[in-house]
């Protein structure tokens, strides 16, 4: 599917950086044409998100067979022939989405499209902001479409500079601590990336079928396939010490952006401290990468020590979900509880990745998009309620249902599907998750599933001290929620009710890519060791 | 009354007492003025040298063309220098040698 | 009528309700009246139309059971398994039909209640709207066809009930109670979904046809029978904390927070059956421990209950443990096998539990408006301490209180002695089986006291003096809209409706159509088989009926002695057994047990958690910077002193000959000449001998 010469995947990828680059012409004083140009971008984001949908072949599998992805790109991008002691360099813009991406890629489109709306208020440096905002877009839709290594990190990386910015400056008191610590944190993970990624490298020949040379390559495609690992490089065979290494290495990246417990302290700082538009794309989008980068890099290329580690990552999983959840029982930051029940609900999409069947990984991809409209929701929400009173106190607030009727009625629905009601999203893929995991992890699941009471509890008790009660003299003033507002939280809301009932629209995109990972892994991991190359 | 004879050790020796006299206003003089007088001694005594040579060292005329060379290059010199002198004098107020340090400064 | 049709209304009988709250959330406050009969009509459709399906399924179907499902999720190719795709559905059998019938009358006629109660409430119209909620899901979990919708619904009518209880929430108490009801259901609910998994995890499936068929076909959880006893009980475990059984009852008392009609709707009639009907509906699959398990735990509720009633003073809460108590009963008699009996006993007391709690609500409405009229803003309007005498100022109240009250204690020609006898029968037989005797006899102590304390209500709520005389003046029967829904119920809690046999159900109508499930689990796991267990049953029936008489009797006798004609002094017994009584007050102390427990276990781990997160774990982050800070300040100094220094010794070096060099450079032309013409000197000095 091509527009004006470019396929539909770099023309989704880059319209935000078009985007950026017009802003950077408005005159910095002009707020209203660059949110309007922001806003115009990221929706025309959206239509191709929604062409896309339309677009796509439920039927194909996709992971690791380039004619199982869809609207592939794939060209030459850098192809130096002669390095000293590197050899050739061949780097291939290579774009093309699955079952895994599919849903990442709608949610992306979507929440970036919100979050515009949601920095309206924003009104300092808004040229700067909005620039920033758009740089970020196209960092995160590139990590969700690249399929080339090398492409992969340079989009990781991208993401992180504009994150960085627009907590640093954007932030609230403490966000330069905030900005850095999100900043080294990331860093830290993607340095053990760019090990793996250079060990793969060299690790991988494939014959350049032009020339008949052997070459390195930068394809993760490749990096897939056990035939084309060097007989007696590093990461050749199975089971060996150093996939072992490389899989914990590349686990620790990831799980630092999910974040997995304990490498999750930095969550809680940058959700406080960023802008409210910000929050939500840090809760919304980016842990997301994390467990998609599993999915994705981790699992398909070392599908042996996927295996081997598929219980401790299960356990991982469980801590997330009930840690999470008793920590965030605990906080009295409104912004910080709903920081704390994103490790919680991100752990239930690592327990059920770990299950390895295909109940636990739709229910783990399925579990991301919710997370991701649920957790947008409640940030949205949590900005609603700072931008009036300026305060996130939970025991600073009571009686706001009366005063706030309609706040009151669209936070509930976000508040019950955080809190995995049925009828809401978040409970099918809750169910899905635990269905899966329990097929391969009896105990462990029996245990987390403590984390759907406590849940409930800090959610209820959240919802009580906020809204019920009598309301106290100082809020009598608080307006109700207003139609920008409305705008941002009510698409939301609409998805996660329908998604709630019916939600195969959704599940239909990714099940055919899920049994596929399903069981490449099982297949591929559980040869015998020394069996491959 | 017999004068000597005249020869190449008289020009020498005149040169040498104008390139000296030259060489003194240089080096003593704040005058900037009086610097290029010295200096056009210094060049007048080259041109006697070059002439004495050209007389009495069998180096036929070459020595008298360049001797007019100097000459030529001396006045064009005198009048670049004279001009920046007065440029000096114009911007400074001064033509002493001393108190033009503007690019030491 | 097809199959089909009935199937169709089925479907519109669920969903009237839901449209109805749809309404009512966007448009309600712009409905003539709020919408209430609107929403009050939808429901009163619905209620003719399942007696419509009753009458269909009951005349044409009566043998089959009719099942509609469409597909749901896909799942695909799934590795190892195979296709795998998800149904839903709904399905009608005699249970779900009658069941129909139970749930859309106390809905309606709550409904109808509930324009008298609350009219001029704050939120009138959310009120029926969330009534609308409530019926469609307690319809959805009466037509569900599989485990996985029945979870749904068993969440949504908590959903419900957490909203109606904390209708009135700018009161601590109420959001409070809100809160704890829907926790501590979910506990129950997190067994329920393991139980689901452990099912799921085996058969694939949600339904419950296929998994009993399963399950019948040999086919075990993970090959032991433990496991599934374990998952028997796990699902039995939603219906523990939905109804109220011990150890999870403690929600129930503190759920009458909200407004009486829905305490009668959900929380005594409908809502907290529903664990007695799930029990029903999984009953196939329960093995005999599962079984055993039930029943013990129905009979301990039911004593736990029945005691504590005794001595509560607030007039809802002795009904709420009343329902707790008989909530009891029922899972009691599925446990021994008494299966007809127990649902049966579910109708019969969602007819007369809900009126009873109507009935209180009639007098709650008519004590507060009196309260109000004098200026007592002190007294509580729910307190019987606070009545007396109302008999004469509501008639009409009293006479349906009185007719509940006795359909409650198992007075002959009431339905409740029809279904309570049953069970009483059923436990007699049991503990006749299997030696397990106690069960019998906590059944009849817990009729004695049910009848004890229900007419220790009835007398100081209507009987005698009203405890300030001139009040009495100021209340007024309650108007049509309540009185009509009382006198419904009442009616309907007459033997006739059931038997023509007022001392024996078995031969009625509900006996012969709802039929104890054949068991699927593994013949060495059943509990006794449904001929030996009826047969036993037929010899206990005489002695049963005896005996329950006589302990009613005793009760109702107990009641007259101490409260009417004050031959007992209740104070001096207090006093005297203090510590008994006090037991009973403070209710067993099981709120005090679980706050020193549970909530403050939770609560103390979430901050150790929470201190542990901000020191350790940020402190490790923070001290690897600390770290890093530290060791680069080190390295910093190194850099500065030690290689800088030699680097700035170079410098310093260069630096210290430009100075003593600078001296020559004068920047005087005629300085440099000198020196030039000192050189040419020298250079002539040196070279001029050559």
């Amino acid at each position: 599917m091509q527009f004006l010469g470019f396929g539909i995947l770099t023309w989704i990828t880059f319209l935000p950086l078009l985007g950026m680059i017009i802003v950077l012409f408005i005159p910095k004083t002009n707020w209203n044409a660059i949110r309007w140009t922001s806003a115009f971008f990221t929706f025309l984001q959206v239509i191709l998100a929604v062409v896309i949908y339309f677009n796509y072949d439920r039927g194909m599998a996709g992971v690791n067979t380039q004619a199982g992805m869809q609207f592939v790109e794939k060209y030459t991008w850098i192809d130096i022939k002669q390095v000293a002691w590197f050899g050739r360099i061949h780097i291939e813009y290579f774009l093309g989405i699955d079952g895994l991406s599919v849903p990442m890629v709608l949610l992306t489109g979507l929440i970036c499209f919100i979050a515009v709306f949601a920095s309206w208020g924003i009104d300092k440096a808004v040229k700067g902001y909005f620039a920033l905002l758009l740089l970020l877009d196209t960092g995160m839709m590139g990590v969700f479409v690249a399929l080339d290594f090398f492409l992969f990190y340079i989009f990781w990386e991208v993401m992180l500079l504009p994150m960085y910015f627009l907590i640093g400056i954007w932030g609230g008191p403490r966000r330069e601590y905030a900005a850095i610590k999100f900043f080294l944190y990331t860093l830290f993970g993607s340095v053990l990336m760019l090990l793996v990624i250079l060990a793969l490298y060299f690790s991988v020949t494939v014959t350049d079928p032009t020339t008949g040379e052997k070459m390195h390559v930068f394809n993760m495609l490749t990096m897939m396939e056990a035939a084309n690992f060097e007989p007696g490089s590093l990461l050749a065979g199975l089971h060996t010490y150093w996939r072992y290494v490389a899989y914990i290495a590349l686990f620790i990246a990831f799980a630092i952006k999910v974040p997995i417990f304990p490498f999750h302290t930095w969550l809680p700082d940058a959700h406080v401290e960023a802008p409210t538009a910000i929050s939500v794309i840090l809760a919304g989008i980016l842990l997301k990468m994390g467990t998609y980068a599993m999915m994705r890099i981790s699992f398909p290329m070392f599908p042996d020590a996927a295996l081997y580690y598929a219980k401790p990552l299960a356990i991982f999983g469980f801590i997330n979900i009930v840690y999470g959840a008793l920590v965030a029982m605990a906080q009295t930051d409104f912004k910080k509880l709903i920081a704390y029940s994103s490790i919680s609900h991100m752990g239930i999409v690592v327990l059920g990745m770990s299950a390895l069947n295909t109940q636990g990984m739709t229910g783990a991809i399925f579990q991301m998009f919710n997370h991701g409209t649920i957790t947008a929701m409640l940030f949205l929400i949590v900005g609603v309620i700072y931008d009036r009173a300026h305060t996130r106190g939970l025991d600073e607030f009571g009686g706001l249902a009366n005063q706030m009727p309609k706040y009151f009625a669209i936070m509930s629905i976000a508040f019950f599907a955080a809190l995995g009601l049925p009828g809401l999203s978040g409970f099918i893929s809750e169910v899905f998750a635990f269905l899966g995991a329990f097929q391969t992890y009896r105990w462990i699941t029996i245990a987390s599933t403590v984390g759907i009471v406590l849940t409930a509890g800090y959610m209820l008790w959240t919802l009580q001290r906020v809204f019920l009660g009598p309301l106290p003299e100082r809020w009598t003033k608080l307006t109700d929620i207003n139609g920008r507002e409305m705008f941002t939280l009510v698409p939301l809301a609409a998805i996660i009710i329908f998604l709630g009932l019916y939600p195969s629209p959704m599940l239909d995109l990714m099940t055919a890519s899920a049994n596929y990972l399903v069981d490449v892994v099982k297949t591929t991991g559980s040869m015998a060791v020394g069996v491959g190359p | 009354m017999m004068f000597p004879q005249i020869g190449l050790t008289h020009y020498l020796f005149i040169s040498a007492i104008l390139f000296s006299l030259g060489i003194f206003g240089v080096i003593t003089r704040r005058n900037a003025i009086m610097v290029l007088m010295g200096i056009e001694l210094i060049l007048n005594s080259a041109n006697i040298n070059f002439i004495a040579f050209s007389r009495y060292g069998g180096l036929n005329l070459d020595g008298q063309a360049v001797a007019i060379f100097v000459i030529i290059l001396a006045a064009s010199e005198a009048v670049i220098a004279l001009a920046i002198v007065l440029n000096i004098f114009k911007t400074l107020q001064t033509v002493n040698v001393d108190e033009v340090n503007k690019l030491r400064q | 009528m097809t199959q089909d049709t009935l199937l169709t209304l089925s479907l519109l009988i669920l969903f009237l309700p839901l449209f109805g709250f749809v309404v009512q959330s966007f448009f309600g406050r712009r409905l003539p009246r709020q919408g209430d009969w609107f929403e009050t009509g939808l429901l009163f459709v619905a209620l003719l139309l399942s007696f419509v399906v009753l009458y269909g399924k009951f005349r044409l179907y009566s043998e089959e059971t009719l099942q509609g499902t469409f597909r749901w999720v896909d799942f695909g190719n799934v590795p190892g398994l195979g296709p795998l795709q998800l149904y839903l559905g709904i399905m009608i059998d005699n249970l779900a039909a009658a069941m129909l019938v139970v749930v859309t009358v106390v809905s309606a006629f709550v409904h109808l209640f509930s324009i008298g109660y609350m009219a001029g409430d704050v939120r009138y119209a959310r009120y029926f709207g969330f009534l609308g909620l409530f019926s469609f899901s307690m319809l959805g979990i009466v037509l569900t066809n599989n485990f996985l919708m029945m979870y749904i619904f068993w969440e949504l009518v908590g959903l419900s009930s957490y909203l109606l209880i904390g209708h009135w929430y700018e009161r601590k108490s109420a959001s409070d109670a809100a809160k704890k009801a829907f926790i501590v259901n979910r506990i129950g609910d997190v067994g329920f979904l393991v139980g689901i998994l452990i099912l799921f995890a085996m058969y694939h499936t949600f339904s419950f046809d296929r998994i009993f068929s399963e399950i019948g076909a040999g086919s075990i959880p993970f090959g032991s029978g433990s496991w599934l006893t374990a998952a028997g009980l796990l699902v039995f475990m939603g219906a523990v904390g939905k109804s109220a059984q011990f150890p999870l009852h403690v929600w129930l008392p503190d759920a009458m927070e909200g407004p009486t009609p829905v305490s009668a709707l959900i929380h005594a009639a409908t809502m907290v059956a529903a664990g007695v009907y799930l029990v029903a509906r999984t009953y196939a699959m329960m093995t005999a421990d599962a079984l055993l398990v039930i029943a013990y735990i129905g009979a301990v509720t039911a004593l736990i209950g029945a005691t504590i009633a005794i001595t509560q003073t607030d007039i809802k809460r002795v009904l709420a443990y009343s329902t707790i108590s008989q909530l009891g009963y029922m899972m009691m008699g599925l446990g021994v096998g008494a299966f007809s009996a127990g649902m049966f006993h579910l109708m019969t007391h969602a007819w007369f539990k809900a009126g009873l709690f109507l009935g209180s609500g009639s007098v709650i409405h008519a004590m507060h408006h009196a309260l109000h009229h004098v200026g007592d803003h002190h007294s509580d309007p729910q307190d019987i301490r606070n009545m007396g005498g109302l008999r004469r100022k509501m008639p009409i109240t009293f006479w349906t209180f009185l007719i509940f009250t006795l359909a409650i204690s198992g007075v002959p020609f009431t339905s409740g002695f029809l279904s309570k006898d049953e069970i009483l029968a059923g436990t007699l037989a049991f503990g006749g089986l299997t030696g397990h005797v106690l069960l019998p006899i906590l059944g009849y102590l817990v009729a004695g006291l049910t009848a004890f304390y229900m007419f220790r209500l009835l007398i100081l709520t209507f009987l005698g003096d009203h405890v300030v005389p001139a009040r009495l003046d100021h209340v007024e029967e309650s108007g049509k809209v309540m009185t009509i829904p009382l006198i419904v119920f009442a009616v309907i809690s007459f033997f006739i409706f059931y038997s023509f046999n007022p001392f024996g159900a078995s031969s009625g109508w509900y006996f012969s159509y709802v039929e104890r499930p054949i068991s699927a689990v593994p013949s060495v796991q059943q509990a006794a088989s449904i001929e030996v267990f009826e047969e036993a049953v037929h010899h206990a029936h005489v002695p049963a009926i005896l005996l329950s008489l006589l302990v009613a009797g005793g009760g109702i006798l107990l009641a007259f002695g101490t409260y009417y004609w004050k031959k007992i002094n209740a104070e001096a017994l207090a006093a005297r057994f203090s510590a008994l009584y006090k037991f009973s007050l403070n209710k067993w102390y099981f709120d005090d047990l679980y706050n020193a427990t549970v909530v403050r276990g939770t609560l103390g781990t979430m901050r150790v958690l929470r201190w542990f997160d901000d020191k350790v774990i940020d402190g490790i982050v923070n001290g690897t910077a600390f770290v890093t800070k530290v060791s680069s300040f080190g390295s910093g100094r190194f850099d500065n002193v030690v290689i800088d220094g030699m680097v700035n010794l170079v410098a310093y070096i260069t630096g210290f000959c430009g100075l003593v060099l600078r001296l020559v450079q004068t920047g005087k032309v005629q300085t440099y000449i000198v020196f030039v013409l000192f050189g040419v000197v020298v250079f002539f000095l040196l070279f001029r001998s050559v």
